[in-house]
């Protein structure tokens, strides 16, 4: 670990100006990612400037019906939240299938949108890999691949993105709102995320210095059905291999509305447009489901040891879609990861 | 020995003795011993998997504040030892695996100790290195002998004719991971020299072993060598031998003239601490039409380090689990540039038990038998290798216990048969087995205190077992009095000298010596002593370990449950029945049973050490990516046992209960997959993709 400094923020615009002038710092958050990276040398700021005292803490309701959620709202109180639970089940579910309750209870909102890709060789520094030091290669491309990317990836990087959270986020059309040197910007939470093309050291559009404050949620019709579902090695503390956040609206029998996100796919929780384009104004049928789920994967790529991802995001897209139809009423979120 | 010690405190389920101060952060562990001006190591590891080290620039490292010294090969202190490759730190500039360690770095904080190893800069010479295990290597070979010193081969009558003869043929491959013990508590060592006095305060399972191994390494008389252990956080194996730290650390001492602390770190322990070999196991079974064996042919290869061998005896247990008359098993190792394997709970037994145990299972079904009954019917009267009567064998009963438990009587044996809400659901069951053996040399002494109690005293380990309770369970009855009367020291080579804990021999080896040094003590001085008197005993000889073949038995069942869509799997149930000879504490064995099993379910479904092959390391080297079961995955699960008694394998009459929980665990996992989907998974760990089309 390299010595650092360490500051903390009292005010938003302090802690931006604090990061901003070094282009070695970074914001602390829970710290349950780059405390590992910090030990394990992935990253190696000389300044943390620690944004836990900053009053981004809560969640409050928005003009219009929305909720605006406080970077720094832990994701155990996130998760427990009345309104998250009862009118974004899909958000609460997310959030509770991730990482541990120990975890949970110390990552933030906006810690765990930032949160980077557990590829194995970006986490070993003695590995090549574009993403921690541009230009050195990617390990992973011809090594062990289970748990990488099989859309929007490129010949530089394979990584997936690690968050539940985030892929639920991208399915509610969440809006992230930063403030940053430039000042305040929104920033729809689908293009908050890069595919990581040549510059696979970017995980986001942020620029250096600029500070997520809030989560908007949009408000959402009281006839819409939501869920997450995540598939994964073990039973719990596992990231997903693909996890599908959705939220339909049906109308007569048949889908008026579908928001469907991937996670587990790719280097940004994978917004499925070209499956909710099959999946509007169809009936709510299986061969709907499956036609949807094939319309997102026919690009799909798969790596050497991942091609089971392919069906299995097929599949599981058709269980939660299919599940969520036939329901009467709004789902709960599990309390644990029970299977 | 004319019967066995009468039970009265034995076969109480008492509390821990050591439950308080482990739940209360007062329990002592290797790191946390206070030692006056405590220095901190951190290793530097080799980055390529074959070469040498051809320069290091330790500049940058020795200029930060704090840093005490940096250790390379060129100026670490010379051992007197380098007879074993594994522990022959910085003695060399060769690079035999990754991850090895080239340097070391010692300094006033553990922080800065890390900080400066990273700036250690390493040139090497690199050779390819070969990492690949595979069946058809032109280059296997066979070891002089299997751990710890069983026959490479055997053979018995004309495998390949009653193969060609036999009515009923089996021929199939099934291979087992790459595993790594991970212990709660990672190995750990504070080394302090005293002038030519060293103390090590180490997290191990045998303080006299580590004692007598070390002391020849650096050159020390035994007796001027102390090593306290009170407490192991787990070792599974993994702290049954010294490895590397603990000599880097005594080295590192010397060196600085200081005392050392080395906590390994999780990443650092997939490369240093030892692990299990991948194996591959060919299984050839040949049956007549009524379901009896005719023939066992067991071909494993396996891995071992091109420095120092190590060979698992995944074999073995075909030797003497069923009858059959004509039999053959092999071991072939590969000497690759990998680092050194070693122990882990039950070696041999646990993964040749799982490929021995699929096999019976599609044996089973190839004959058309409930996979109960055709064990029942292929049960040996005797050792089929030695022709020894056994001392006991109930694992007959075992199975017909766990059928009625688990509820067998009425399951249709046609897989892909039962579905429950999208759930596939099938049931299964794998004997387990483990040999009942003792290790030689421990010594108990056993003085009546001031207090007038009993002092008991022997440097035996507990690793979490309950060796703290059960020993002194043993010693009340032993010297007819009761359990509050008697204190128990262990864990410190300054008492007489115990074996190592492993190989399920612990609670048989110093219980055994426990009850002579009582005998001995009740003989001198009666049933009223004074203060002070004191007496010895040792283990005795069993004459019966040549007239007996001695192994305990076990059956395991499990419910398994494949989601259809996805193939994600699930163990709703698990229920093992053992005879392992008199139970000591109820409490305990239980935790060690039902401990072994999840391990089991873990090799089952989840644990793989990834090796790329490009480096030649483990990739997934910490807990977030080398998955252990997590409390979710772990549902019902039950651990029972029958009342044995066997005269013949020690006065107590036990039969070791450490290992015998994880063998045969992924078999039968691995059959109730089957029966539920009809997919039958050869290779662990059974992961979802293995059922998804």
């Amino acid at each position: 670990m390299n010595p650092f400094e360490y500051r903390r923020a009292t005010d938003v615009a302090e802690a931006v100006a604090a990061v901003a002038e070094r282009p070695d710092a970074v914001f602390l958050g829970g710290g349950t990612n780059l405390v590992d990276h910090l030990k394990l040398g992935v990253t190696r700021p000389g300044r943390l400037v620690d944004i836990t005292r900053l009053p981004l803490d809560r969640v409050e309701p928005l003009p219009g019906g929305g909720v605006r959620v406080g970077a720094n709202v832990r994701n155990s109180d996130l998760a427990a939240e009345p309104v998250i639970r009862s009118r974004y089940p899909v958000l609460a579910q997310a959030l509770l299938s991730g990482a541990s309750g120990q975890l949970r209870n110390l990552a933030t909102t906006g810690g765990n949108l930032l949160q980077r890709t557990r590829c194995v060789y970006f986490q070993d520094i003695t590995t090549p890999c574009n993403k921690r030091m541009p230009g050195s290669g990617c390990a992973a491309l011809d090594g062990y691949t289970r748990h990488h990317a099989v859309l929007g990836a490129s010949p530089q990087c394979v990584a997936v993105h690690p968050s539940d959270m985030a892929v639920a986020l991208a399915a509610l059309d969440a809006v992230v709102r930063t403030h940053g040197p430039a000042g305040q910007r929104a920033i729809p939470l689908v293009e908050f995320h890069r595919l990581p093309g040549a510059q696979p050291e970017r995980d986001t559009v942020l620029d250096h210095g600029e500070l997520i404050t809030a989560v908007d949620l949009p408000a959402v019709p009281a006839t819409r059905r939501s869920a997450y579902r995540k598939v994964r090695d073990r039973a719990s503390y596992a990231f997903a291999l693909v996890s599908v956040a959705a939220e339909v609206e049906l109308r007569d029998g048949e889908i008026s509305q579908a928001r469907i996100a991937f996670g587990g796919l790719a280097h940004k929780p994978w917004r499925a447009q070209r499956a909710e384009q099959v999946l509007r104004g169809a009936p709510a049928t299986a061969a709907t489901f499956q036609r949807a789920a094939e319309a997102e994967l026919v690009g799909a790529q798969p790596l050497a040891d991942n091609a089971f991802k392919v069906p299995l995001a097929r599949n599981t897209l058709v269980s939660v879609l299919t599940e969520l139809t036939e329901l009467t009423g709004a789902t709960e979120p599990t309390q644990e990861d029970t299977p | 020995m004319t019967g066995l010690l009468p039970a009265r405190v034995i076969g109480q389920p008492l509390e821990r003795a050591d439950g308080m101060a482990k739940v209360t952060g007062t329990a002592t562990y290797a790191a946390e011993h206070p030692v006056p001006g405590l220095t901190h190591l951190h290793p530097v590891q080799a980055t390529i998997a074959r070469g040498r080290v051809s320069a290091v620039d330790t500049a940058q490292a020795e200029a930060l504040d704090g840093v005490i010294a940096v250790l390379t090969p060129a100026n670490a202190p010379r051992l007197a030892s380098t007879e074993d490759p594994e522990l022959a730190v910085l003695q060399s500039d060769e690079v035999a695996f990754r991850g090895q360690v080239i340097g070391a770095v010692v300094a006033t904080t553990p922080e800065i100790a890390r900080h400066a190893a990273g700036l250690v800069q390493v040139s090497y010479v690199e050779q390819p290195h070969d990492v690949a295990l595979r069946p058809d290597r032109a280059d296997l070979y066979a070891p002089d002998k299997v751990n710890p010193a069983f026959p490479t081969d055997t053979e018995q009558g004309d495998v390949p004719s009653a193969l060609a003869d036999a009515a009923v043929r089996l021929d199939q491959t099934y291979t087992t991971a790459w595993y790594h013990n991970n212990p709660m508590e990672p190995h750990a060592t504070i080394a302090s020299w005293d002038g030519g006095d060293l103390t090590l305060h180490d997290s191990t399972q045998g303080v006299t072993a580590v004692r007598d191994t070390v002391a020849p390494v650096l050159g020390v008389a035994p007796e001027r060598v102390r090593v306290i252990c009170p407490h192991v956080g787990g070792g599974f194996g993994s702290k049954g031998q010294p490895h590397v730290h603990l000599v880097l650390a005594a080295l590192a001492a010397k060196a600085v003239g200081r005392p050392v602390r080395l906590v390994v770190t999780r990443q650092q322990m997939f490369a240093l601490v030892g692990y299990r070999t991948p194996t591959i196991q060919r299984i050839r079974m040949g049956a007549d039409r009524t379901g009896r064996l005719t023939a066992i042919s067991v071909d494993v290869v396996e891995q071992t380090s091109r420095i120092k061998e190590f060979a698992e005896q995944t074999a073995v247990p075909a030797r003497m689990m069923y009858a059959a008359p004509h039999r053959r098993t092999t071991h072939r190792l590969a000497a690759l540039d990998v680092p050194v394997p070693s122990w882990m709970r039950a070696p041999g037994e646990c993964p040749g038990m799982f490929g021995l145990e699929t096999a019976v299972d599609e044996m089973a079904a190839a004959c058309g038998l409930d996979p109960i009954e055709f064990r029942v019917r292929n049960e040996p009267e005797r050792d089929p290798e030695t022709g020894r009567p056994f001392s006991s064998r109930n694992l007959v009963a075992c199975l017909r216990e766990g059928a009625r438990r688990f509820g067998w009587a009425h399951r249709d044996p046609t897989p892909r048969a039962r579905r429950e809400a999208g759930w596939l659901v099938g049931t299964g069951v794998a004997a387990s087995t483990y040999p009942a053996g003792r290790i030689a040399g421990s010594s108990v002494t056993i003085r009546f205190g001031p207090d007038r109690r009993y002092q008991v005293e022997t440097a035996a380990a507990d690793l979490g077992t309950g060796t703290w309770t059960a020993l002194r369970q043993i010693a009340a009855d032993a010297l007819g009095v009761d359990y509050a009367e008697v204190d128990l020291r262990i864990g410190d080579t300054a008492l007489p000298p115990a074996s190592v804990a492993g190989g399920s021999t612990g609670i048989a080896s110093w219980g055994s010596a426990v009850l002579d040094a009582a005998e001995a003590f009740r003989d001198k001085f009666g049933a009223n002593p004074s203060e002070g008197d004191e007496a010895s005993g040792g283990m005795p000889d069993n004459p019966h370990t040549e007239r007996y073949a001695m192994h305990a038995f076990g059956a395991q069942f499990a419910e398994v449950r494949v989601r259809e869509d996805t193939g994600e799997i699930r163990v709703s149930r698990l229920l093992g029945v053992f005879a392992a000879g008199r139970i000591v504490n109820p409490r305990t064995a239980r935790s060690q049973f039902i401990g072994g099993m999840t391990m089991g379910l873990s090799m089952a479904l989840h644990e793989q050490s990834v090796l790329d092959q490009r480096f030649g390391h483990i990739v997934n080297h910490d807990l977030a990516e080398y998955h252990i079961a997590a409390n979710a995955d772990v549902a019902e699960l039950e651990a029972h046992w029958i009342d044995e008694h066997d005269p013949y394998v020690n006065p107590l009459g036990t039969k070791g209960i450490g290992e015998i929980g994880i063998v045969g665990t992924a078999a039968a996992i691995s059959n109730a997959a089957h029966h539920a989907t009809g997919v039958r998974v050869r290779d662990l760990p059974i992961t979802l993709d293995k059922f998804l089309s």
